[in-house]
């Protein structure tokens, strides 16, 4: 097939048409990621008055140090737990959702609305409901004879921003796998029940293997979404202790930054989350298009 | 063998439209029904129905003799081949025909016995292992088939199979259809609005419309008599010719005044039907044709035109070999004994 050629009367429309995204991209993304590069390389004190050039060392350390490799495991461990909770909900939710025929639009908005809620504003919300001393939610656990405190327990902890992360992407995902079921020809899982399959033989043999390239991109979506977009309900809500129980990797980069103010260190942290979410991209836009082949 | 009846069906979905008002007819064992009928007239409604994916709002099918309203599909004993074929587009062709079996909890060998037989039947050993996709429309179409005839059910249940082929496969896929059907025996209903597949498929031939049926019996006899102005004009290619009459002592009389026959099947309006084939060109005809168009088919010539003075269209089917000019007047006069009356009311038939 031949590209279609536009062809503009200047030669500058086309450059100012696309400046500002090519603006966008330079300010918010390369300048920062080059600073991140640049200042990966180097060694502050505190105030900034000396500056001297290390090389890979803050890398080194970085691997080196329990504590980062801790985090590390923190944040794999986390955010396999929000993708999963995150996507077993949902689907549960779009199958359900599915067979509704009457008020589906209705049922289809409502589950649809904690998306429109900030990271932060969830993680508060999470927050006052899991509250050891006022939480409704503590207290409920309290009665059925279980002592919640994510302040003191690192279980409990995670469990919190699990929760707050998950429910937020519950919305979202329950969107795609919803389309996907819909996008299943209904004569399929009428062939399949006349075929004698049950309804949750069905779903194992027909729907869920026909939803397999939705459930793999949702799958690195969902990750990425725990790795890179969930400061602000850690922030909200456990500020990555007790301890260092819920000190995921961007978490860390923040705290060791403007706390820790160790600028070097934290700036290798997130060359090293860019190039994970590089990396987890670039799986993204090889496999989602060619897993799709059934 | 399994006798399918379906006694005072009725078919109301939920908001109240009433798609089949009251509807009885059985199908004999091995015997193949078409259903036929314009889009919308509920046949595949009544199909899905007898499958099971569809509930029965009021009446009883029996299967077999035994009630299968309350079944759920898988117990009916039936396999359904779908317009879209249905096959599972992540299944090799093998484990689509082997699923429902798998499905039973057959046994491996007996399962793997079946499928190779099917596919022997269809000429689909070749493909087993292939994916839906990687088959051509007459492939897939085949595989559908495999996947139905596999299980040995009481009966076929076909939703316009033939529809997504083209015209070249689907007379080949049609015959054998029919062929395959003959050599198992097993009872069909079988759904098209192809009135050519109707007629060349069924032992019966249920023509609906509007939820009703028109006539229902064998294909030869309802084209011979058909039951209504519908049916007359559904059946037959090209179409039965109406004629607006007046039948008075004296026998019929055209609009224009010219006598059609001596006897009167009534007295008042009438509607005069005459098939194509059934008009021949002659001088003292007491049809006037203005003729429009002519189609050669080679083998007959199919002459539309307008009777004079008129606005009433007409088509004549004519040997190859007498072909008129547009803008000539053929004069053309029905076959003795091969008019049809109906009621100019009602359009039902008359005598």
């Amino acid at each position: 097939m031949r590209a279609k050629r536009v062809t503009f009367r200047h030669r500058w429309l086309p450059y100012a048409l696309i400046a500002p995204q090519i603006i966008i991209t330079l300010v918010f993304f390369l300048w920062p990621a080059s600073q991140a590069i640049y200042q990966s390389v180097l060694r502050q004190d505190a105030f900034g008055l000396r500056t001297e050039f290390v090389g890979m060392a803050n890398f080194k350390r970085l691997f080196a140090d329990p504590l980062y490799l801790e985090s590390f495991w923190t944040t794999m461990a986390y955010s396999a737990m929000v993708a999963a909770s995150g996507m077993l909900i949902a689907l549960v939710l779009a199958v359900m959702a599915d067979r509704v025929i009457r008020t589906a639009t209705a049922y289809r908005t409502l589950l649809i609305w904690p998306y429109a809620v900030a990271p932060a504003v969830a993680g508060v919300l999470w927050w006052f409901l899991f509250n050891p001393t006022i939480g409704i939610a503590a207290y409920a656990m309290d009665m059925l004879g279980y002592d919640w405190n994510h302040y003191l327990d690192g279980g409990d902890a995670m469990a919190l921003i699990v929760i707050a992360a998950a429910w937020r992407q519950v919305s979202y995902n329950f969107l795609f796998f919803l389309a996907g079921l819909q996008a299943i020809p209904r004569s399929l899982t009428e062939a399949a029940a006349i075929d004698g399959a049950g309804p949750v033989k069905r779903f194992w043999t027909i729907q869920l293997p026909l939803l397999s390239p939705t459930v793999f991109f949702l799958i690195v979506v969902n990750v990425v979404y725990a790795f890179f977009e969930t400061f602000g309900v850690v922030h909200a809500t456990t500020s990555g202790g007790p301890g260092n129980a819920t000190n995921i990797l961007v978490y860390k980069v923040w705290r060791d930054a403007f706390e820790g103010l160790n600028l070097g260190s934290s700036a290798a942290q997130s060359v090293i989350l860019m190039v994970i979410v590089i990396l987890l991209t670039a799986i993204q836009f090889r496999y989602i298009e060619r897993r799709v082949e059934y | 063998m399994a006798q399918i009846e379906i006694e005072n069906v009725r078919k109301v979905y939920p908001g109240g439209v009433e798609v089949i008002p009251d509807l009885s007819f059985d199908i004999a064992a091995g015997e193949l029904c078409v259903l036929v009928g314009p889009s919308g007239c509920g046949k595949s409604t009544l199909l899905r129905m007898v499958a099971g994916l569809e509930p029965i709002t009021g009446g009883e099918i029996r299967i077999a003799g035994r009630r299968v309203n309350e079944l759920e599909p898988v117990e009916r004993d039936i396999s359904m081949v779908f317009q879209n074929y249905a096959l599972y587009p992540h299944m090799s062709v093998y484990d689509n025909m082997a699923y429902g079996l798998r499905n039973r909890g057959e046994p491996k060998t007996t399962i793997d016995a079946a499928v190779r037989k099917a596919a022997k039947t269809l000429g689909l050993e070749d493909y087993l292992s292939r994916k839906p996709r990687q088959l051509s429309g007459g492939q897939r179409q085949r595989v559908a088939m495999g996947r139905a005839i596999v299980r040995e059910p009481a009966a076929f249940l076909f939703d316009e199979p033939l529809s997504n082929l083209d015209a070249k496969l689907r007379v080949k896929t049609r015959v054998e259809i029919r062929d395959l059907q003959q050599r198992l025996g097993t009872t069909s209903i079988y759904v098209t609005h192809d009135q050519l597949e109707a007629m060349t498929l069924a032992d019966q031939l249920v023509i609906m419309n509007a939820g009703r049926i028109e006539q229902a019996g064998p294909p030869l006899e309802i084209y011979e008599r058909p039951a209504s102005v519908f049916v007359g004009g559904f059946i037959g290619s090209p179409p039965m010719n109406f004629l607006p009459c007046f039948a008075g002592a004296g026998g019929v009389e055209t609009a224009t005044g010219q006598r059609l026959s001596g006897d009167s099947p009534a007295m008042g309006d009438v509607t005069a039907g005459v098939r194509p084939e059934d008009l021949t060109p002659d001088a003292a005809g007491p049809l006037p044709l203005h003729v429009r168009v002519v189609e050669r088919l080679g083998a007959t010539v199919h002459v539309h035109g307008v009777l004079e003075e008129t606005e009433t269209d007409l088509v004549a089917s004519l040997p190859g070999s007498d072909a008129p000019n547009p803008g000539e007047v053929l004069r053309l006069a029905p076959n003795p004994g091969k008019l049809h009356y109906f009621s100019a009311e009602t359009g039902r038939r008359l005598g």
